[in-house]
C-alpha cells in the first residue's frame, strides 16, 4: 500500500529535495529520511486526505530542520506580508520574452538564488502544479498567504532575471 | 473593473484559481484589452520557463534501486517467518510420516489378528502337529525361504502345538501355535525385509481387538506374537523365542 502510493512520487520528491538542498548527496539523504519517516508514520496517515501534500510536508520539515535548511532560512530571510494586499504586478515583463530565447541555465540559476521560501512555493506551483489548497496544506499556511507569497516570489524571480540579463 | 484591478488577479487567473464567474469575466477582458493580453502572455511564458527549468534533477539508478528495496518490504517475509514455515512443514511431514507408519503397523497387526482367529476357528488349525520342536522345525524346510530356531520348553509353562505356513504381504512365513494353560498364542515369523518399515521402534505389548500382540526382530527375522493370554505370558514367550535365535 505505502509503496504503491509513495514510489510514483519518488522522482518529483528527489527533484524538489535537490532544489532545496542544492546538493545531490543531501537530496538523497533527505528523500531517504522522508520515506523512512513516512513509512513509520503511515498508520497515522488518513486515507482520503492528500498523500502528495503529506509527503512534501514531511520532506520540507525534514529539510528545514537539517543543517542546510536551518542555514538557508537564517541567512536569507523572506518575510510574508500576511493579510497585506497582493502587490500589484509590474505590467509588461519584456525580460521574460527575452529569456525564453536564452538558455535554460539562466532561469535555473535564478531559481537557485531565490530565498528558500520563494523557491519552494514557485516549484510547488509551477513544477508540481499543485493547487493553492495543496500548497497551503504542504506548507501549513493559509491560502491568502499562498497567494501573497507566490506573488512576491514571482516578482523576486523576475528581478533576479533582469539583473542577470543586464550583466550578460 | 479597470486594468489595475485585473492586474492584481492576473497570476491567480493564470493559475486557474479564480471562481468560474471571474474566470469568464477575465477571459472576456483579456480578449478586449491588448495590454492585459500581452502581460498574460509574458506571465504564461514565465510560468513555462520555470516549469521547464524546475524539472532539473533526476535520481540516480543506484539510488532508485536502493529506495525500491527499502520501501518494498511489505511482501517480503522476514527470515524468522521463513524459518517458522520450514519448521511447521517439517513437523507436518514428520507427523504425516509417523501417522502413515502407525497406520501401516495397525493394518499389519489387524491382519495378523485375523490370521490368528482364522487359525483358531479352523477345523485343521495346524499342518504339522507336534509338541516336539525337532518335528516342527524340519517340516518348514522347503516351504519357507528362511530358517529359525525354536526354544526348549521343558521348564516352561508353554507347549508347542504345531505349525503351518502363513502368508503376509504375499510373502510366506511360519505360524507356530503355542499353548499356555487354556490360551493359544500364534507366533508368526517372516523375513524382516518383506515387511514395512517402522516396526522396530515398538517393543511394547499392544492390545488390539482384545488380543495382546508383541513384535521383535532378531537376525533379519520379524516375530509377531498374537494371543488372548496375558501381556505377561506374551512377553515371556517372546523372550524365550528371542533367546533361541541368538547364537
Amino acid at each position: 500500500m505505502f509503496e504503491e502510493l509513495a514510489m510514483p512520487l519518488f522522482d518529483q520528491l528527489f527533484n524538489f529535495a535537490h532544489w532545496m538542498a542544492q546538493n545531490r548527496e543531501e537530496a538523497e539523504d533527505l528523500v531517504q529520511e522522508t520515506y523512512a519517516k513516512a513509512l513509520r508514520g503511515f498508520s497515522s496517515f488518513q486515507p482520503g486526505t492528500n498523500f502528495r501534500a503529506w509527503m512534501y510536508r514531511i520532506l520540507r520539515n525534514t529539510f528545514l530542520t537539517s543543517r542546510t535548511g536551518l542555514q538557508a532560512t537564517r541567512t536569507v530571510p523572506f518575510e510574508d506580508e500576511d493579510g497585506a494586499e497582493i502587490a500589484v504586478a509590474d505590467s509588461g515583463t519584456p525580460e521574460a520574452i527575452l529569456i525564453e530565447r536564452s538558455n535554460q541555465q539562466l532561469v535555473q540559476d535564478a531559481i537557485a538564488e531565490l530565498p528558500v521560501k520563494a523557491r519552494e512555493i514557485l516549484l510547488l506551483c509551477e513544477v508540481e502544479e499543485m493547487s493553492y489548497q495543496e500548497i497551503a496544506e504542504t506548507l501549513s499556511i493559509p491560502i491568502g498567504t499562498v497567494m501573497s507569497r507566490l506573488s512576491r516570489s514571482r516578482k523576486a524571480l523576475r528581478e533576479i532575471l533582469a539583473q542577470k540579463l543586464k550583466k550578460s | 473593473m479597470g486594468c489595475d484591478q485585473w492586474g492584481t488577479k492576473l497570476d491567480t487567473y493564470l493559475d486557474g484559481e479564480l471562481s468560474g464567474d471571474e474566470m469568464r469575466a477575465f477571459d472576456a477582458h483579456v480578449r478586449d484589452c491588448p495590454a492585459c493580453a500581452a502581460d498574460a502572455l509574458a506571465r504564461v511564458q514565465m510560468k513555462r520557463m520555470v516549469q521547464n527549468a524546475g524539472k532539473r534533477f533526476v535520481p540516480s539508478a543506484e539510488f532508485r534501486r536502493k529506495m525500491l528495496t527499502k520501501t518494498s518490504r511489505r511482501p517480503r517475509f522476514a527470515a524468522w517467518a521463513w524459518a517458522a514455515v520450514a519448521l511447521l512443514l517439517l513437523v507436518g511431514l514428520s507427523l504425516a510420516y509417523v501417522g502413515q507408519q502407525r497406520s501401516r503397523r495397525t493394518h499389519l497387526f489387524s491382519e495378523l489378528a485375523d490370521l490368528h482367529v482364522a487359525t483358531m476357528a479352523s477345523a485343521n488349525p495346524i499342518d504339522v502337529a507336534s509338541s516336539d520342536r525337532h518335528t516342527v522345525k524340519p517340516w518348514f524346510q522347503g516351504k519357507i525361504p528362511f530358517s529359525f530356531n525354536l526354544p526348549e520348553l521343558q521348564n516352561s509353562e508353554f507347549t508347542l502345538i504345531g505349525g503351518r505356513v502363513a502368508y503376509l504381504n504375499q510373502t510366506p512365513g511360519a505360524q507356530l501355535i503355542y499353548q499356555i494353560r487354556q490360551h493359544r498364542i500364534s507366533v508368526f515369523v517372516f523375513q524382516d525385509r518383506a515387511l514395512p518399515d517402522g516396526l522396530a521402534s515398538d517393543s511394547r505389548v499392544r492390545q488390539q481387538l482384545s488380543f495382546n500382540q508383541k513384535t521383535f526382530d532378531e537376525g533379519g527375522l520379524r516375530f509377531f506374537l498374537v494371543g488372548d493370554s496375558s501381556a505377561d505370558d506374551i512377553s515371556r514367550l517372546a523372550e524365550l523365542l528371542e533367546k533361541a535365535q541368538q547364537p
